[in-house]
């Protein structure tokens, strides 16, 4: 919990900074982020790389791996088609091509954009950031609530780069090997899914 | 994407080299680079206009579209975890 707030309290005065636009604007025009989070990733590697156990259980996985990217997809749709109904002017389709980005923001909304507007595209981006916000912030009660897997499931695409840090943190070293599979599984689905349903 | 796996294997790689001395603090030192990430993550969301001015209307939309796909997810994934995983 007290993890979650942290996490959620440096995001909210990022934004802050943003929107006032209090950081110097060499900050604010190059993505430095994109930086920190490979040295992120350099430190989780180290992790796992110096921890003799972890590396034990990484060469020990077995055929359910497979099992986790297809809960996130067929989540992801089961839950886009049950909240359809709650959007004014929106339909099946468009929910489920929307969802089909999985937290992959960047792709999803260029091909959403190409094949049903901006307006589209501007709700395809919003959603999958908001994906991937969400995981990370509630990655702790995520993990304390609803397993292990969850906040895999939940980060979609994100879990192999974005939001293994966090997952790695929260769920342990063990589930590494699963998040990045997961990620992979997942961010390979993302064109030929979203396409699908852009184009239905 | 694959950049972001390769620095993690180079970083594996090196964590080999100091698997009989691991580094302590390295938990620690990991927790604030993920608040500094979040923070620019912040920064970036709050700065980019578009984001900002379309967020009464689109983003209603996408908060609820976000939400069922996330209920949908961890719901399936967490039947997975108990009855396959644990």
């Amino acid at each position: 919990m007290k993890g979650s707030l942290t996490i959620v309290s440096f995001f909210f005065i990022g934004t802050i900074l943003g929107v006032y636009k209090l950081v110097p604007t060499e900050l604010l025009e190059t993505d430095y982020s994109m930086f920190v989070l490979y040295f992120l990733m350099f430190l989780v590697g180290i992790s796992i790389g110096s921890d003799k156990h972890a590396l034990k259980t990484i060469f020990n996985q077995n055929w359910k791996v497979v099992l986790v990217p297809l809960a996130t997809i067929v989540g992801t749709f089961i839950g886009c088609i049950s909240i359809t109904p709650l959007l004014s002017n929106l339909s099946f389709k468009d929910s489920l091509a929307i969802g089909s980005g999985f937290g992959y923001y960047s792709l999803s909304s260029i091909f959403i954009s190409q094949y049903k507007g901006v307006e589209m595209g501007t709700i395809a981006l919003t959603s999958n950031i908001m994906r991937e916000i969400l995981t990370l912030m509630l990655t702790p009660i995520l993990v304390s609530k609803w397993g292990k897997l969850a906040p895999i499931s939940a980060g979609g695409a994100t879990s192999m780069d974005t939001t293994l840090p966090i997952i790695t943190k929260y769920a342990g070293k063990e589930y590494v090997p699963i998040a990045v599979f997961h990620g992979i599984a997942v961010d390979f689905s993302v064109p030929f899914l979203v396409t699908f349903f852009a184009t239905l | 994407m694959l950049i972001v796996i390769g620095i993690m294997f180079f970083g594996v790689s090196v964590g080999l080299l100091l698997r009989n001395n691991p580094p302590k603090l390295l938990p620690k030192f990991i927790n604030l680079v993920i608040y500094a990430l979040l923070l620019m993550l912040g920064i970036s969301v709050g700065a980019n206009e578009m984001i900002v001015n379309n967020l009464h209307t689109l983003g209603v939309q996408a908060l609820i579209i976000t939400l069922g796909a996330l209920a949908g997810s961890i719901l399936l994934s967490w039947l997975l975890f108990r009855y396959l995983f644990k």
